[in-house]
């Protein structure tokens, strides 16, 4: 009843196209990449531990990285991409430098997060789960981050905002892109 | 590094460290800011984690806020793995599991399985190696009391999960934590580290002939994993999807074998149990549900954060008295305990004793501790709608009644909240909730019904208010209010008008402004920026 052998077939990785694309053809990447395979390649149950190291690492886990972990690990693309797509927070495409996720918990929803995620997409004239034209803001939800006697909260990478007003974020944007352009000019 | 063999030695090291920390106060008084940097620790508490108030007895938090929790040292000097090395020495497992047993400890995840119970059954079990699982995947919104756990005292669930162990057979543990707790995830990682250097962790745990280590894995945003089945598959490194029970993890869990999962707060209660005795956590509490139990209180209350009450407790004492009444004096209007499987309890219920049974009997649940309480302006649709649209996300997709089942009732509150909401919508969607209940495959689907049957229930005025007349009376849901300016109270400071995000307000600085009502989205920002109260809300009637 299940259609398994074709598709298993027509997904199977092929080296040429591998090269062609981002990450793998980074040698620094890649290298990444390769250190935790070998890492964690035979830790029972370890598919979840690689794929979380390469997207914290890398970023993001696309088509070709998930084809070149299912070639190293011997098992279908199927397999890896279930198991991609599952998860929120794995993602296939890159995201700007820095993210800002506003928590969708319930203290926060009651607490205004709608209302910021209007303004900050006025600000940045973007949408949520998209990323700003110039690559440097992704905005997102999330699920609630436990920081509900603060809310509503946002959070801007690894940084906690919180009773965050809407009258605020500009404020908040403001430094969020200056930070960016001083890291990229080092 | 001290290398631990035996309760000796850690009786002995706890004297050391207790004798060196009296040193450092005594011989350096003055300096660093003078005595208050050795004054009762209570002082570091912070907005999550105050002095205890009304009522609270802490159990689960005695050490959270008090002692370093990346320091091993400060946990021993609280009697900290003294429980593991009585429990190695003295007790046999079956003794271990009696203990737990006798004092009524239930599992803190939610659905209150009596643990020394399942340790048994675990134990009866055939089947080797066996898991020790600890489910540190807290999910639900508003719920973040495992997380303070395992950042400020994680050590306390490390040496839980040693007894568990030892208790059903185990030499291998697992930490499932959740991807959005990174600081939790960093503390437990140095906790194990330090475990295994002081022997507490490992090979022949204090020289006791026991072996047992703990490995943390990492969730990766999906809520459903917090359910057994699907923590254990995520485990395994597959997409977290229930299976059918039976069999069940204690029979059949990780790799097929015998499974022990718990929550992080029934593993922190463990070393107090054995340490303190049965007897002692019994005596607090109801007949059926003993001991204490965190919540997360938030909303609109005076004083949100981390609460430990013994359970029995009623809400009324939870809400005014740990709490502190609702913010603004404001009336209640509901609370909602349990999470997004969760009921809400409308103010009338407020004398109602807050432990396992009581709660299910009025429609809610226990569930991890989350306790939203909500003032007089929510509305209870749209919570219904917004907890439902929680829920249909985290679906896995797995079993038709709860993906179907829940994508209908989302259809339908939305319907309700945009002022489309027809006749007859009321009934259907208790249909839906009978059949997403009884036919669904694990707990989230036959949770998933709680907050709009026990909002139709206790709210039902709200739901014909939106489908008949067309109004919220919360005036919370966009379709059916709208703003206005008062003339006679705006000054015409412009602030309105400078934080709209479609520039809907019109007027001259010190004149009175307008909004136009054809571009408003009704995003409620105006209300929220204006200094003077000068902005209404209105709806129906009024409209």
């Amino acid at each position: 009843m299940a259609t398994p052998n074709h598709s298993y077939a027509l997904a199977a990785p092929t080296l040429k196209n591998l090269e062609k694309e981002y990450p793998l053809n980074v040698p620094e990447q890649k290298a990444i990449i390769d250190r935790i395979l070998e890492t964690y390649c035979d830790v029972p149950g370890g598919l979840m531990v690689i794929l979380n190291e390469i997207q914290s690492r890398v970023g993001f886990i696309s088509q070709p990285v998930q084809e070149y972990v299912a070639r190293v690990l011997n098992v279908p693309v199927s397999a890896i991409h279930g198991v991609v797509t599952f998860y929120s927070f794995f993602t296939t495409e890159p995201r700007g430098d820095h993210t800002l996720k506003f928590c969708m918990g319930t203290a926060c929803y009651v607490g205004g997060t709608p209302q910021l995620i209007q303004k900050a997409e006025q600000i940045l004239g973007t949408k949520t789960g998209r990323t700003t034209p110039d690559g440097k803001i992704t905005l997102e939800v999330c699920r609630c981050v436990g920081a509900c006697s603060q809310a509503p909260v946002v959070v801007v990478d690894e940084q906690l905002y919180g009773r965050l007003r809407p009258s605020k974020l500009p404020a908040l944007i403001r430094e969020i892109t200056k930070a960016s352009s001083n890291s990229s000019g080092e | 590094m001290p290398f631990i063999n035996s309760l000796t030695e850690l009786v002995h090291l706890q004297e050391e460290i207790l004798q060196r920390k009296r040193e450092e106060i005594t011989s350096q008084p003055f300096r660093d800011g003078g005595p208050e940097k050795f004054a009762p620790l209570a002082l570091r508490a912070d907005q999550e984690l105050d002095a205890p108030r009304g009522k609270e007895i802490r159990v689960v938090l005695r050490n959270c806020t008090l002692i370093d929790p990346e320091s091993l040292d400060d946990y021993i000097a609280e009697d900290g793995y003294q429980a593991l090395a009585t429990v190695l020495t003295k007790m046999t497992p079956e003794e271990v599991i009696d203990t737990i047993s006798r004092s009524g400890l239930r599992g803190r995840g939610g659905a209150g399985f009596p643990t020394g119970r399942k340790w048994q059954l675990t134990r009866n079990s055939a089947g080797s190696p066996k898991y020790i699982i600890c489910n540190a995947d807290e999910g639900d919104p508003g719920a973040f009391m495992n997380r303070r756990v395992l950042e400020g005292d994680p050590h306390s669930v490390l040496e839980g999960m040693a007894i568990a162990a030892y208790a059903i057979g185990a030499s291998q543990g697992y930490i499932y934590c959740r991807a959005e707790y990174p600081i939790a995830v960093r503390t437990l990682n140095i906790a194990i580290q330090q475990a295994r250097a002081y022997g507490l962790l490992g090979k022949n745990v204090l020289a006791s002939g026991f072996s047992f280590d703990v490995e943390l894995r990492m969730g990766a945003g999906a809520f459903v994993c917090g359910e057994e089945t699907a923590l254990i598959a995520s485990i395994e490194g597959r997409r977290g999807e229930p299976r059918p029970r039976p069999p069940f993890p204690a029979v059949s869990g990780l790799w097929g074998n015998p499974t022990c999962i718990n929550n992080v707060e029934t593993f922190a209660n463990v070393p107090q149990i054995i340490l303190t005795g049965p007897d002692w956590f019994a005596a607090m509490g109801t007949e059926k549900s003993k001991g204490t139990k965190t919540f997360a209180l938030a909303g609109d209350v005076n004083h949100t954060g981390l609460i430990e009450v013994p359970l029995g407790i009623t809400l009324r004492e939870i809400v005014y008295d740990v709490g502190e009444g609702i913010k603004k004096n404001k009336a209640l209007k509901a609370i909602q305990t349990g999470g997004p499987m969760g009921g809400c309890l409308p103010a009338s219920m407020i004398d109602l004793p807050v432990d396992y049974e009581s709660l299910t009997a009025a429609g809610s649940i226990m569930g991890s501790g989350g306790m939203i309480v909500m003032d007089e302006e929510t509305c209870m649709v749209d919570i219904a709608r917004f907890f439902m649209e929680f829920i249909q996300e985290e679906s896995c997709g797995k079993c038709t009644p709860c993906r179907v089942g829940t994508h209908s009732m989302l259809e339908i509150l939305t319907r309700i909240c945009n002022g489309e909401g027809v006749d007859g919508d009321i009934e259907e969607l208790e249909r839906l909730c009978k059949v997403t209940k009884t036919h669904s495959l694990c707990g989230l689907g036959q949770g998933a019904p709680n907050p709009v049957e026990s909002t139709i229930k206790h709210f039902r005025h709200e739901y014909e208010a939106h489908i008949y007349r067309k109004e919220c009376p919360a005036k919370v849901c966009r379709a059916l209010i709208r703003y206005e300016i008062v003339p006679e109270t705006c000054t015409g400071c412009t602030v309105c008008a400078k934080n709209c995000p479609i520039g809907a307000i019109n007027g001259e600085r010190r004149n009175p402004h307008l909004i136009d009502q054809e571009i408003c989205i009704r995003c409620g920002i105006c209300i929220q920026t204006c200094n003077f109260g000068a902005i209404l809300a209105l709806t129906g009637e009024q409209n």
